[in-house]
């Protein structure tokens, strides 16, 4: 029987899984050692197509602060990492910028967005100050 | 000179929940004092996510995480000073500050939360042979030039320490286009939450070596090579077991040290073990009426947990500042003994706590299948279970104060037992 040792790591509790392949289940894989559900899905997905959430920054100007704290909107292809961040670092932004504000549509096309995360606002503090309360 | 009911000093996670929290429980004046530019504290540089599972059940970067306290803490009106450093509390609530506005700031307050977060350990405190060239620079430091300001640091790097930031630097190096060569460990485990072992360290193959050091660091004017080797169980190196490193850049995440100045300048008690004050179950110091939380009473893995705590500190500085806490009442110690490393808080005043204390410690060692056994007296009131505990990864016990009997107890330990013992 094919299994593997791992570390869930969707949350800081890091339970330490094991897979076992399982042609009878419905995923071909049974998870043991996970906490929650969401440990069963990261075992899973880890065997047959590993993904990460990638957070990184973007050149912004308009603001004291030289980068715009930037991450996927979803988890994408742990392969695609090397790619996504060739493009990412090609974007520039100004302010006025809210967090959640999508910064690249559908990155390599995998249907998960760029999204700003952080607001980023004119150099003043009342801008930050209206912006939020708006 | 101004007044307010309460001063919060730090206007990171800590200052902000517990500004927020003593709000919520009907203080209208309130001040927080920030020195940097911004609210937010250290999460405005820690881009990378996995903030607020706890407390938003969603998985947050530190921004993120901040610009919601940001935003409550604006909606409710809370008064806040940026660019404003404290530079001395006086243990009768007297604040002096400073601003490029304002000039010098003398503040009376009714209470005062200290939420000042921590600093890093440097190169001076661990005392790395060999030259002094440029390119040796915290892992904190390099994280704020790399996030905030926009400046990449170095092409080769290697990392002294295995702390979360040690590891979180690690990835962000590499995925900015330099090559971590190494990541080095005194002990023989790791700092830092598995987790981040896994996602920045073995998703970029980059080796780490425990029961390693640094042992020279060569170059004049920039870093040219540092040399690592294995150490012995009193971590000392071992004679040939030295690898040579070129590179350009030493980063060093070895450790966090409460930022206590201006708790000493109050004369607060501090605990030799946290550098933190010490505190009792409203989370205020050995000075009546000034409170503490977060980072600067000890170095917490999570900012949920620091959320947490700060909400405690909130609330009981705005009964204070309502006269409800109870201050001539009974004194429980609570200390850490056999493994367990020390215990927030030091102090449980029963009077004051509604039903449970969330007790909050480290333990000293890699432990497997052991239980925290705690007692009030020398008797056993509490036992947990746990598979595995490690210096890396605080440990939390809540405990009910209205289930058990602690009539004439003055003294509640937590020790570590193996299991079946
Ligand atoms: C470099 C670094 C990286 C970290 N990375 C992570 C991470 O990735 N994940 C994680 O969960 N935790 C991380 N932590 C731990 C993190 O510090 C806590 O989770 C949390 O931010 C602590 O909140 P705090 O409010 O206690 O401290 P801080 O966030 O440090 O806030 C303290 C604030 O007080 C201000 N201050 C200090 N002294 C004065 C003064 N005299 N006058 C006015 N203002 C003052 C500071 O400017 C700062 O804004 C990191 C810590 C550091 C130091
Ligand atoms: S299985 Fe669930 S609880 Fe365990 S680490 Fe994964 S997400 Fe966290």
């Amino acid at each position: 029987m094919e299994a593997r040792d791992m570390v869930c790591i969707v949350c800081p509790l890091g339970c330490k899984l094991k897979v076992i392949k399982n042609e009878e289940s419905q995923n071909g894989y049974t998870v043991e050692g996970n906490k929650c559900f969401r440990g069963m899905n990261y075992g899973i997905t880890e065997m047959t197509n590993p993904t990460r959430v990638l957070t990184t920054t973007v050149i912004i100007s308009g603001s004291s602060i030289r980068r715009l704290p930037v991450k996927t909107s979803g988890p994408i292809p742990k392969h695609l990492i090397e790619e996504a961040m060739k493009i990412i670092n090609e974007i520039e932004v100004k302010t006025p910028i809210k967090v959640g504000q999508v910064i690249i549509k559908n990155i390599l096309g995998t249907g998960v967005d760029v999204i700003a995360s952080r607001s980023m606002f004119i150099n003043s503090e009342e801008g930050y100050l209206k912006d939020h309360l708006a | 000179m101004v007044h307010y009911d309460i001063v919060v000093i730090g206007g990171g996670p800590a200052g902000l929940a517990a500004a927020i929290e003593s709000r919520k429980n009907g203080v209208k004046n309130i001040l927080v004092i920030e020195r940097d530019r911004e609210l937010g504290g250290i999460l405005q540089q820690c881009i990378h996510n996995g903030f607020g599972l706890q407390i938003f059940k969603e998985e947050l970067t530190g921004p993120e995480y901040a610009e919601r306290f940001i935003k409550e803490l604006i909606n409710m009106g809370i008064e806040y000073k940026l660019d404003t450093m404290v530079l001395e509390v006086s243990d009768s609530k007297m604040i002096t500050a400073v601003n490029p506005t304002d000039g010098m700031l003398h503040i009376q307050a009714k209470a005062i939360i200290l939420a000042m977060g921590c600093r890093e350990r440097t190169r001076g405190a661990i005392r790395i042979p060999g030259t002094r060239p440029a390119g040796v620079l915290t892992a904190g430091t390099a994280q704020r030039f790399v996030n905030i300001e926009g400046h990449m640091i170095g092409k080769k790097v290697v990392i002294l320490g295995s702390g979360d930031i040690g590891l979180i630097m690690a990835r962000r190096m590499t995925l900015e286009g330099a090559e971590v060569l190494a990541v080095t460990e005194l002990m023989p485990y790791s700092g830092g939450l598995t987790r981040n072992i896994v996602q920045c360290l073995e998703d970029f193959d980059i080796p780490l070596y425990l029961s390693h050091t640094v042992i020279n660091v060569e170059g004049h004017d920039r870093v040219e090579a540092v040399t690592i080797a294995q150490v012995d169980e009193r971590l000392k190196p071992i004679k040939g077991t030295e690898k040579r490193f070129e590179c350009d850049t030493l980063l060093l995440s070895v450790g966090l040290i409460p930022e206590n100045e201006l708790s000493k300048s109050a004369g607060i008690k501090l605990d030799n073990v946290t550098s933190g004050p010490i505190v009792n179950e409203s989370m205020e110091t050995s000075a009546e009426g000034i409170f503490a939380c977060g980072n600067v009473v000890h170095v917490h893995d999570l900012v949920d947990w620091v959320t947490k705590e700060s909400k405690r500190a909130g609330k009981n500085a705005a009964k204070y500042v309502k006269g409800q806490l109870e201050n001539n009442c009974k004194n429980i110690k609570i200390k850490g003994i056999n493994g367990v490393r020390y215990v927030v808080p030091h102090i449980v005043r029963p009077d004051n706590v509604e039903q449970t204390v969330e007790l909050m410690m480290r333990v000293d060692n890699i432990y497997k299948n052991v239980k925290l056994v705690v007692k009030s007296n020398g008797e056993v009131i509490k036992e947990v279970k746990r598979k595995h505990v490690a210096p890396g990864e605080m440990e939390n016990i809540n405990l009910d104060f209205s289930k058990f009997n602690l009539g004439n107890s003055d003294e509640i330990s937590i020790e570590i037992v193996k299991e079946g013992e």
